[in-house]
């Protein structure tokens, strides 16, 4: 049994297409200057169309968090951590936490993307607790 | 004053069986609600001519709304399906009322049902479950329904220090307004070291933290105020609405623990010229224990990150300062899901008439009802009273 794998279409392919190559990608409006997640074919918040794909930093901090305990699927192992990281450029997505324990996991403390296979064909971002910086954000 | 407020009344109210009701389908269940309300109203079925559901899940039709008209043989010319997850039944109270008052139609019922319980299989429900979230953005992380509630709970927790303990209260409270109410699902007491004893589901939520799985319905009649003075049930009047929202997503909610039920529940207070103080009771959506928590804050009745506090001092119990779901809620009376909070509004309506026997708040005037769909992503109000104001 597969996990879930994200619905396919031309942003998404795009951002996919980062993540195999070791990018998470965010769209950068050249008119108001924010980046945004996920990709749109405007920019939520000015609506122009000027926008760029930006290789974001990597490094966010955990919003929120849960321990799931029963999977949505055999394809899933639990327990798996589901996060909400707000990025340092300023959206917030949604992931998962990686390689370490459960109880390790606390709101605020900071992460850095490493990219998982979620198929043959499919990359996608996870993130690692970021013990350089400890818990100083 | 705006031309909602005690101009439409709610005459006919019903519930069929809930809880495992195997031998009816969700299209019979709605049907059985509605003939239960029309006795209730006294209204014969000719007369209705509006009409308002919502689809089912275990029972889907692509004209929901139609098909139910027509199994009762009747052509309403006002006649809809309405689909906002939770929020669905007080959202469309604002529709069906603003029909009434526009001449739109003169008798609406609202009547919802569903069989999730006996009318899906485990596999319907896990990929109905996997359906909720952004296709490529969420689902592929694999969360649960309660996974999206417990990622509010746990930065309530984290920004206000709140603590499991409370959210077993809302669940404890719940059961024990349903200890009351013999047609609610759950009945047996809990305490709170039952519910923080209860199987892990996703941190911090525990089984008991978590809503039923129904079957059931629901159906309501809404006329004029001036058609209701003619009927037999004393009315029960419409005074507030409101509606908040903010996000689908909950990735992409602006704010975790402060949700749009604070706008949806400022509408609702100013066109109703009440206050939170003024409410006898209050029914607030409990897919979780946690939304509870935050509707408190949010609609007013204590201050934001007081939820906690609230639960556990003021009480939302049997005798509490503010009774909230004295049928039992979604935690322990019922949940067929999108129909679920049909059966907070016609509780409410016999809190209202002073008919909700063993469980009847002392002199109750005023209620608040609150929804909310999708993660806290769209809310809705309603406030009901005795008089018209």
């Amino acid at each position: 049994m597969e996990r879930i794998q994200p619905a396919s279409g031309a942003l998404a392919d795009a951002y996919i297409a980062g993540c195999r190559v070791g990018e998470l990608r965010l769209q950068r409006c050249g008119s108001c200057g924010i980046y945004q997640f996920y990709p749109r074919i405007i920019c939520g918040n000015c609506l122009s169309d000027e926008l760029e794909w930006s290789a974001a930093s990597g490094r966010g901090e955990i919003r929120s968090f849960t321990v799931v305990r029963r999977p949505i699927s055999k394809a899933y192992e639990a327990p798996y951590v589901v996060a909400l990281i707000k990025l340092e450029e300023g959206p917030t997505l949604m992931s998962h936490i990686v390689d370490c324990v459960p109880e390790a996991v606390a709101v605020g403390l900071p992460v850095q993307v490493k990219f998982a296979a979620w198929s043959e064909n499919v990359t996608l971002p996870v993130f690692t607790l970021d013990s350089q910086r400890g818990s100083s954000s | 004053m705006s031309l909602l407020r005690g101009n439409v009344a709610i005459v006919g109210a019903a519930d069929t069986r809930v809880g495992v009701v195997p031998d009816r389908t969700a299209t019979e269940l709605c049907i059985e609600s509605i003939l239960l309300a029309l006795t209730d109203a006294g209204i014969n079925k000719d007369e209705v001519d509006g009409l308002v559901t919502c689809n089912s899940m275990a029972q889907p039709m692509l004209y929901h709304a139609e098909a139910i008209a027509e199994y009762l043989n009747i052509a309403p010319r006002y006649c809809f399906a309405a689909g906002a997850g939770g929020g669905t039944t007080f959202a469309v109270l604002q529709h069906a009322a603003s029909a009434i008052v526009t001449g739109m139609a003169d008798v609406v019922v609202i009547a919802m049902a569903d069989s999730l319980r006996s009318g899906l299989t485990r596999d319907q429900a896990m990929l109905m479950q996997s359906s909720t979230g952004h296709p490529q953005y969420e689902q592929p992380y694999g969360p649960t329904v309660p996974a999206y509630y417990a990622l509010i709970a746990q930065a309530h927790m984290a920004r206000y220090g709140t603590r499991p303990e409370h959210f077993a209260e809302i669940a404890v409270a719940c059961r024990a307004h349903a200890t009351r109410n013999p047609a609610a699902q759950m009945r047996d007491p809990i305490s709170v070291d039952d519910v923080l004893n209860s199987r892990m589901i996703a941190d911090p939520l525990h089984l008991l933290d978590c809503s039923l799985v129904s079957d059931g319905g629901a159906a309501i009649i809404l006329v004029s105020a001036e058609r209701a003075r003619d009927l037999p049930q004393p009315p029960v009047y419409v005074l507030g609405m409101g509606e908040g929202h903010g996000h689908e997503h909950i990735s992409q909610a602006r704010d975790l623990t402060t949700s749009t039920a604070r706008e949806s529940g400022q509408g609702a207070y100013a066109m109703a010229g009440l206050r939170p103080a003024d409410m006898d009771f209050a029914q607030l959506y409990d897919c979780f224990t946690p939304t509870v928590l935050v509707e408190l804050e949010d609609l007013g009745f204590c201050a934001k990150g007081e939820g906690g506090a609230f639960v556990t001092d003021a009480g939302i119990g049997p005798g509490g300062q503010l009774p909230v779901n004295t049928h039992g809620g979604l935690l322990s009376h019922c949940h067929p899901g999108n129909p679920g909070s049909m059966f907070a509004l016609t509780e409410s309506v016999w809190q209202l008439r002073g008919t909700a026997g063993e469980r009847q708040v002392t002199n109750a005037r005023y209620g608040l009802l609150h929804a909310q769909g999708g993660i806290m992503s769209s809310h809705s109000t309603l406030i009901l009273g005795r008089e018209p104001r």
